[in-house]
């Protein structure tokens, strides 16, 4: 091609990258008229075989949204003209035509634009509630919004999840047909049922980017694309529900642990702990936009009491990109920040890290103490990071017959081979003290 | 991936002419739907040249242009930040922006080197060791 070539003929390529664009949104719309998201999913695949077959021709329509949309609604009741049992979804469908004919006269297309634009975007929040409906599992929901909300295939999210493609795809149909049984409406929640199901969607996007940043198994520390994807959606969600604290706070939260992407591994893959990466190379622009976000999220969550969870976590967060270099660390606002977490969200892993903060600041033995009175945890058992914190406070506390054993048996817990290498250089330190 | 969606500057924009209203919220539509289809990072926009210097760097030599600068259709007006799946979908979000400038304009996508372009020519001992200070980088790399 000769440089600076201009394109007038609309490429199979940029038709489908302005199909993608739209892809979510016109599932939204039409999962929710059919209360089926297979059938959503089927049409809207149509709409794009038919702006395959026309867009190379008349160009990319004045707005592709509506007019990709008109072609699957179109597609839609000439299939259940054809199925007569299907009476009642025909005539809903029929009530909203506009206009019968080419699906191209201006008609249609204007109202159905219209129609859109009224949502502004609330078609899209009721998939993705649906899809991170509390009645599914958690790995439901994150293959199922993936797949609808996320456009991923179904390879790409078994890739994602180390996981094969069958499996998966058996996941997203049980999915699929849940909603179906339980008869969903695709419908955004309101008021207090819109807070009582929030935690399930925020919960499965936080699945996804830890999925990709904290791999729990295979050879790569991270899974960048996991990262990117469910950052994604949270900036997603966030354009839906900017006035919602938690929203903000999740986006955030994945922003600044995100920032430090470049700077977690060393040249040979190993695992760099944060006190020790190279905070010239944390990505600025996401951390200034995540601490933008939790400024906002935290002004929000001002009116209304305590702080939930994601704010908090994304605080603590912020309190180690803030600091300049690792010794600027504020880990007594960490350790305070960890105590309030606790409350709003108890687990065993938040006491594990309060733990570890209150070492940073105020001494191992505050953390040797604090880790104590949760060793017994069930949930803890054969968990590595347990020891592994264990072993750096005894190290540190000058015990290190102790944490060489305990930094041994983290080793032998952990399925990340990375870290598993990182945790043996531990111990074989404690068994050759730098002099 | 992460690009940046640079506006150009037009002859009339260059004369200090202000957008319409009407410009101003076309735009504004246009980044509300970046914002909610998860694409928008940053944007900013950049005053004329007759505000800009240049720095000429020669040798050891440093001289100073004051704006305005004659080539109007080659400064950059303004830019965004986006995160986009590919280049693909950076030019099928760029086709729906409306006009950022009075006249005829263009704009320009480029992408942001990330690690991996520069494993091309820094060794990964290179990439990995400490660099000191603060560099603010926009980027991944």
């Amino acid at each position: 091609m000769a440089a600076g070539e201009t394109h007038q003929a609309e490429t199979h390529q940029a038709i489908e990258a302005t199909f993608r664009i739209e892809r979510a949104r016109l599932i939204a719309g039409l999962a929710r008229m059919l209360r089926n998201v297979d059938l959503a999913e089927e049409l809207a695949q149509e709409a794009l075989v038919v702006a395959l077959s026309e867009w190379p021709r008349t160009g990319v329509p004045a707005s592709p949204a509506a007019w990709l949309m008109a072609v699957a609604k179109r597609r839609a009741f000439d299939g259940f003209r054809r199925d007569k049992m299907r009476e009642r979804k025909h005539k809903e469908i029929a009530r909203t035509l506009p206009a019968y004919g080419n699906v191209g006269r201006d008609g249609a297309i204007n109202a159905i634009e219209a129609a859109m634009d009224d949502d502004l975007g609330d078609e899209l929040l009721g998939l993705i509630f649906t899809a991170c409906h509390p009645i599914l599992s958690p790995d439901a929901r994150a293959a199922l919004t993936l797949k609808v909300v996320g456009g991923l295939t179904t390879d790409e999210i078994a890739r994602a999840f180390l996981s094969s493609e069958a499996t998966i795809a058996q996941r997203i149909v049980r999915a699929k047909k849940a909603i179906a049984k339980a008869g969903l409406s695709f419908e955004v929640p309101r008021g207090v049922e819109r807070a009582a199901r929030l935690p399930s969607v925020l919960e499965v996007i936080y699945l996804i980017f830890n999925e990709g940043y904290a791999a729990t198994a295979g050879d790569d520390l991270v899974r960048p694309g996991l990262c990117l994807e469910a950052q994604r959606l949270g900036r997603i969600l966030a354009g839906l529900m900017p006035g919602d604290a938690e929203v903000l706070g999740l986006l955030a939260l994945m922003e600044i642990q995100a920032s430090r992407h470049g700077a977690r591994t060393g040249p040979d893959g190993a695992f760099i702990p944060i006190t020790e990466q190279d905070r010239a190379r944390w990505d600025h622009l996401l951390i200034s936009r995540g601490l933008d976000g939790l400024a906002r999220a935290e002004a929000l969550g001002s009116k209304g009491g305590d702080a939930g969870p994601y704010v908090l976590q994304a605080a603590l967060a912020a309190c180690h990109a803030r600091a300049r270099r690792a010794a600027d660390t504020d880990w007594p606002r960490i350790a305070a920040l960890y105590d309030r977490l606790r409350v709003v969200a108890p687990s065993p892993v938040v006491d594990l890290n309060r733990a570890i903060a209150h070492s940073m600041a105020f001494g191992p033995e505050a953390g040797l103490t604090l880790v104590d009175e949760i060793a017994d945890a069930d949930a803890l058992r054969d968990y590595a990071p347990l020891p592994a914190a264990k072993g750096d406070f005894l190290f540190r506390a000058g015990r290190l017959a102790e944490a060489r054993s305990e930094f041994q048996a983290a080793a032998t817990l952990t399925r990340n081979a990375r870290e598993r290498a990182f945790l043996l250089a531990r111990a074989d330190a404690c068994a050759h003290p730098l002099p | 991936m992460r690009v940046m969606v640079f506006a150009k500057t037009t002859e009339v924009s260059e004369k200090g002419a202000a957008p319409t209203t009407e410009a101003f919220a076309a735009m504004d539509r246009f980044t509300e739907e970046l914002v909610k289809a998860g694409v928008f990072i940053a944007a900013a926009g950049l005053k004329n040249s007759t505000q800009a210097k240049r720095i000429v760097c020669e040798g050891p030599r440093r001289t100073v242009i004051d704006g305005p600068f004659a080539e109007t259709r080659e400064l950059v007006a303004g830019f965004s930040i986006w995160e986009v799946k590919d280049m693909d979908e950076a030019v099928a979000w760029a086709k729906r922006s409306p006009n950022p400038m009075p006249g005829k304009s263009e704009i320009e996508i480029r992408p942001f080197y990330e690690a991996a372009d520069l494993a091309e020519f820094m060794t990964p001992e290179e990439l990995a060791a400490p660099r000191d200070g603060d560099r603010g980088k926009l980027g991944v790399a």
